[in-house]
């Protein structure tokens, strides 16, 4: 894991590529702007739009502007289900008790509003040895194990 | 032994693994390093409740399946942390009103040794799933709907991409064309079915109780028995996109279904569906398998039905309280925790104590929790049963009251939750007091009482329900007519202006004294407002 720093601090990512600096741009500049390499998914946006698009994108950025609101968990699986491999940046009202669902769901960088240390990261993914079900992460589910 | 899942080491570790992550978030909390916001949907998450005295603990009880060791425990809990009760609630679990917080974490350690927790009982996420009291039991079952409620169980649990939802998502499954379970008023029913020999489901989504009730439509007639989890995955995901987060009272899947229309949501699932496909989310036949296994028939001992009817009170109860086994010389027996004057679902450290004992002894060490917040033993021999009753009525468990019109469903209202407008449980006490010395006349009645629109009490769907409303302070109660929550399901309707809690309890009279004076020959109060419908009630109210 590598870190990154933003203007509140450094942030953890789980990529050994180098970070894309370009901007996100919302959705609609990106569809409009053929060179654009990030852009910014918002809660109520239809990630599918991205779909013809995912072979020049570099950088999802998707929004939690509070983090109750889990519209962008599926928007991440949905990227990573379409076979999207670039980077998922959970950005916005990000807490450390969620980011072990974040990474399930195919987020590999957070920029979270309040900064989360990585050691605090590590000691959160590291309460759960297994999971129940598949998701987009690699984790082989349990029923999977059982029945290896 | 008890029939019913045991957990490997994987499920050990994981319950393990939630004990620990919320002990530690618990002592983040202590400690001022998370805000009472940041913390509340972790300690919801793990079934805590901040009520109007202290924090309430809601134990999951998958789909209402106890063994006498979960009860044993359920009791020492109560002992331990609380004031010596609990609650059995109106989805299958039981409630503890008096816990620190601080506490917390141990209770959950203390659950995980019998295979418990408390793992989403509240929150933003899939509930513990409900099913049919009597599975396993009922002669009218296609199939134990038991190990589906257990494979959806283990699927939704820490589901990463449905722990945010819009709002609870609560889950029942049957298996018979009678529904024990209000499965359609739930934000997904599950009823396994039989097609051409071949096992599956028909799921209906979109039903609930709340502020605006809905009776959930069916979504798609047959899922076969191994998409079930790719099914309620595409569900769930559409709900998560689409459902609406701008308005809490509007953000339940059903207000989505009644928004776009069934077949507009319907046609969001399937292709959801369609893309889920090749992404191997079904468990194999394998774990169905090993699942089911656990279920299997108990070793019944071959018996003729008949028991000794001499002692009167115990005839009483065995014609109220008892349901048809599929087994010869076999019954299951209701526990009712409804006893006139008492809390509705309350019991005593003690009586379960006891109520355990007697699951070891005389039901194959089972024991179930049902929506009318009553427990069963389902496994009890014929031979054993005045034996049983003798020994619950020497505790004040054998009211005969199933379904009659003290065997109230009533929510904690005013007297413990920070939301009521009004009081339930002293209604519930007054009503029960008055109507038991004739609730044998009045056959099958069931009287549902919320203390505020939420409807925690199932108001809607009582053949009576009454509704707790803030009238310019003062604690007033609306009555409604005609719900059901069975197969037959309707949403109650509104009598009209509401009484004051001694009025309330004269106006139920007035409408079951001219139920008696209409019915037909074997009409439950029910099909009487129906044939009748609401106008000589109101008269009889208000004229
Ligand atoms: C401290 C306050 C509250 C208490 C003590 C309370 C109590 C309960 C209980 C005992 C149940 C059965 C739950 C189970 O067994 O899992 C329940 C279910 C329910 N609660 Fe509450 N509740 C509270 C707050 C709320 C709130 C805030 C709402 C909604 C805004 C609500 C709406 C419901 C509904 C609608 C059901 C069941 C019916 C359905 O599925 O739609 N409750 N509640
Ligand atoms: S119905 Fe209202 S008063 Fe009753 S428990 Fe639910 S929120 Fe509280």
């Amino acid at each position: 894991m590598a870190e990154q720093q933003n203007n509140k601090g450094s942030w953890p990512r789980y990529r050994d590529d180098a970070p894309v600096n370009s901007p996100a741009v919302t959705l609609e500049a990106f569809v409009e702007q053929p060179d654009a390499v990030a852009v910014r998914i918002e809660p109520g946006a239809d990630v599918r739009e991205l779909i013809p698009h995912l072979g020049r994108i570099k950088l999802v950025e998707i929004g939690f502007p509070v983090f109750g609101d889990g519209r962008n968990y599926s928007a991440a699986r949905i990227l990573r289900e379409e076979g999207y491999q670039g980077e998922i940046r959970a950005e916005g009202d990000v807490l450390l008790d969620q980011i072990a669902f974040m990474r399930r769901c195919g987020v590999d960088s957070f920029a979270p509003a309040e900064p989360i240390a990585a050691e605090a990261a590590e000691r959160a993914l590291g309460f759960w040895p297994e999971v129940y079900q598949p998701a987009a992460d690699a984790r082989t589910p349990i029923w999977a194990k059982r029945h290896g | 032994m008890a029939t019913m899942y045991k957990y490997d080491d994987y499920d050990q570790t994981m319950v393990d693994a939630r004990v620990a992550e919320f002990r530690d978030q618990t002592a983040r909390r202590l400690a001022g390093d998370l805000t009472e916001d940041q913390f509340k949907p972790l300690r919801l998450m793990n079934g805590l409740y901040l009520q109007l005295h202290a924090y309430m603990l809601r134990v999951a009880v998958p789909y209402g399946t106890l063994s006498g060791a979960q009860m044993h425990m359920l009791a020492t809990i109560a002992r331990k942390y609380d004031k010596g009760y609990g609650h059995f609630t109106t989805r299958q679990n039981i409630q503890y009103n008096w816990i620190q917080l601080k506490d917390a974490p141990d209770i959950l350690a203390d659950l995980a040794t019998v295979e418990m927790h408390a793992i989403q009982t509240s929150g933003n996420c899939i509930r513990n799933i409900s099913s049919d009291q009597f599975a396993g039991v009922a002669a009218d079952e296609v199939v134990d709907p038991r190990p589906y409620a257990e494979l959806l169980r283990q699927w939704s649990s820490f589901h990463p991409e449905f722990s945010y939802l819009p709002r609870k998502f609560k889950i029942a499954v049957i298996a018979s064309d009678e529904d024990r379970a209000a499965m359609r008023l739930h934000d997904i029913g599950i009823q396994m079915v039989e097609k051409d020999g071949a096992l599956g489901a028909k799921f209906f989504a979109g039903g609930g109780m709340g502020r605006t009730p809905m009776i959930g439509p069916c979504v798609r007639e047959f899922v076969p028995v191994d998409e079930l989890i790719s099914f309620s995955e595409a569900v769930l995901r559409v709900y998560n996109r689409y459902g609406r987060r701008d308005n809490k009272y509007k953000a339940r899947i059903k207000i989505l279904v009644h928004e776009m229309g069934i077949d507009a949501f319907r046609a969001e699932v399937d292709a959801e569906y369609e893309k889920m496909q090749p992404l191997d989310l079904e468990p194999p036949r394998a774990e169905l398998k090993r699942i089911e296994a656990f279920f299997a028939p108990p070793a019944y001992e071959a018996a003729e039905d008949g028991y000794d009817l001499s002692d009167p009170d115990f005839a009483i109860w065995a014609e109220t309280n008892l349901f048809p086994h599929k087994v010869p010389g076999y019954a299951a027996a209701t526990i009712s925790l409804k006893p006139v004057g008492g809390i509705p679902g309350d019991a005593s450290a003690d009586q379960m104590d006891l109520i355990a004992d007697l699951a070891a002894r005389y039901s194959m060490d089972e024991v179930r929790v049902t929506h009318a917040q009553n427990l069963v033993l389902p496994n009890v021999k014929q031979a054993d049963l005045y034996a049983l009753w003798q020994e619950l009525d020497g505790a004040g468990l054998a009211p005969a009251n199933l379904d009659r019109a003290s065997d109230i469903i009533a929510c904690p209202g005013l007297d413990y939750c920070s939301l009521a407008n009004a009081r339930s449980i002293p209604i519930a006490q007054r009503l029960a007091e008055r109507l038991a010395p004739v609730e044998r006349r009045l056959g099958d009645l069931q009287i549902k009482i919320s203390g505020c629109i939420n409807a925690c009490g199932h108001h809607h769907a009582g053949h009576i329900g009454i509704l707790g409303v803030d009238k310019k302070g003062v604690e007033s109660y609306q009555l409604l007519l005609g719900g059901s929550a069975a197969e037959d399901v309707s949403l109650a309707k509104i009598t009209g202006p509401g009484f004051d809690e001694h009025g309330i309890v004269d106006a139920v009279e007035t409408v079951t004294n001219l139920y008696e004076s209409e019915r037909q020959d074997g009409e439950r109060f029910l099909d009487t407002y129906r044939r009748l419908g609401m106008a000589p009630f109101k008269e009889a109210l208000y004229g």
